[in-house]
């Protein structure tokens, strides 16, 4: 087994475009190292992304932010000004694992190990972060809810790495929450995961929204008729019961040992409204 | 192919080795450089017990390979006591009897050594939230929390 730890974009993508075996890219490894131990994968190459400048990064962009795919939960729960732009999307990262587990696992190993209960993956969706990619051919950007096609299905084509997530500028009176059922307080994987993005115009109205569920189906999706729900709405309990009408109404979920199909469609209702009410409560507040 | 040359440092003394790229910093922690305080208990990072910090950060060396710790720190439960000195939470853990077996305590004494370099005077809701990796299956968690609450004291007044 080969590993190398290339310092650019183009070292890594020349090693992966080339490599003939199974190849993974290593970021915090909480994933790739577990599946290697128990002989899921056996890749012949691994490519280490962390020595590149720009996987590392957090920076302000056109009024947004740029994360670096291999940025570690722990650096962004650190960062102060990202975690008040857009406190959903750092507490949906906190989510994940341990304190041991937060100082390795990052955002672009979240989304690209393929899981439909990621739980950062729902908080960058609703968030509008654009993934973007470099491969043979250069870079392009994809919208993250276009980067996972399913359970371990990926849009990245041969040689093609996520570098970085860039999220939009905030507009006023916006913030974003998600939430997650477990069966316990820590360290277990979403049976649900929501995450709700709003905006609130000058009269407290709210003027944009994005919603989107993790472990509800093969994919997160991004549901657009529940935001559509609560635009133009105070979310009254009549914009909550059409908010949580349409998260049920878009849940394919498994019926497995962590939660029936019944359970997990009420969760997703639930844990929608409740992340829409304390989104909009931040974005008041903002 | 060949193995890796690693140049490293451990407990602030640099150190060398061979490694195969499957192996993890536990492996090469245990196995090779023979500094078996770092215990392997799960082996997927759900249980802290080979807990170590990389750079001042805590991890499971379990989740990182030894190829990828070149030219890093790495700080084990080895380098907390000071020849017979041993480190206040070292101290506290044994006047709390807040160890029975053994085995998850070298993972909590690392990684209560870094909550406390952040944090000097945590909550109990603090500690039990940081500690949530390390599992002890023997002493149901209070005692231990108290021996990081009272070490916290010690080393506030230096």
């Amino acid at each position: 087994m080969r590993y190398e730890a290339p310092d650019s974009v183009e070292g890594a993508v020349a090693l992966l475009s080339a490599a003939t075996g199974e190849v993974r890219v290593l970021a915090g490894g909480t994933d790739l190292l577990v599946q290697m131990r128990a002989d899921v994968v056996d890749p012949e190459l691994i490519v280490d992304i962390k020595k590149i400048a720009e996987t590392r990064a957090v920076s302000e962009e056109k009024g947004g932010w740029r994360i670096g795919a291999a940025v570690t939960g722990a650096e962004l729960k650190e960062h102060a000004r990202l975690k008040k732009a857009w406190p959903g999307v750092v507490e949906a990262a906190n989510l994940i694992g341990s304190t041991q587990v937060q100082g390795r696992a990052t955002l672009g190993g979240n989304l690209c190990n393929g899981s439909p209960a990621a739980d950062s993956v729902p908080a960058l969706i609703a968030a509008g972060a654009v993934a973007t990619l470099a491969g043979p051919q250069g870079r392009r950007d994809l919208p993250v809810e276009d980067v996972m096609l399913g359970p371990r299905k990926l849009a990245l084509r041969k040689g093609e790495i996520v570098v970085s997530f860039l999220l939009p500028p905030r507009a006023p009176r916006s913030s974003d929450a998600y939430l997650r059922f477990i069966p316990r307080t820590e360290m277990d994987i979403a049976v649900v995961g929501a995450g709700v993005s709003l905006t609130l115009d000058g009269s407290g109205t709210i003027s944009a929204a994005r919603v989107s569920l993790g472990a509800v189906a093969a994919r997160v999706l991004l549901v657009a008729e529940a935001a559509q729900a609560v635009i133009g709405s105070r979310l009254d309990e009549a914009a909550q019961r059409r908010l949580e009408a349409a998260a049920r109404a878009v849940c394919r979920p498994i019926d497995d040992k962590r939660g029936t199909i019944e359970f997990r469609t009420d969760v997703a209702a639930v844990l929608t409204r409740r992340a829409a009410l304390i989104a909009l409560d931040r974005a008041r507040t903002s | 192919m060949a193995k890796h040359h690693i140049e490293t440092v451990v407990n602030g003394d640099a150190v060398e080795f061979l490694c195969e790229t499957e192996e993890t910093l536990l492996d090469v922690l245990r196995d090779t450089l023979n500094l078996t305080g770092s215990k392997e208990g799960c082996a997927s990072g759900d249980c802290g017990a080979c807990s170590v910090t990389l750079d001042g950060r805590l991890v499971c060396s379990c989740l990182v390979l030894g190829c990828e710790v070149a030219g890093r720190r790495i700080e084990t439960i080895e380098g907390l006591a000071k020849g017979e000195k041993l480190h206040p939470l070292q101290q506290k853990f044994l006047e709390h009897a807040a160890l029975q077996c053994g085995i998850c305590t070298p993972g909590f004494l690392v990684a209560s050594k870094a909550l406390l370099e952040r944090s000097p005077d945590p909550s109990e809701h603090e500690i039990r939230f940081w500690l949530a990796g390390n599992l002890c299956r023997c002493t149901g968690y209070d005692k231990i929390v108290s021996a990081v609450k009272d070490a916290a004291a010690t080393l506030r007044k230096g």
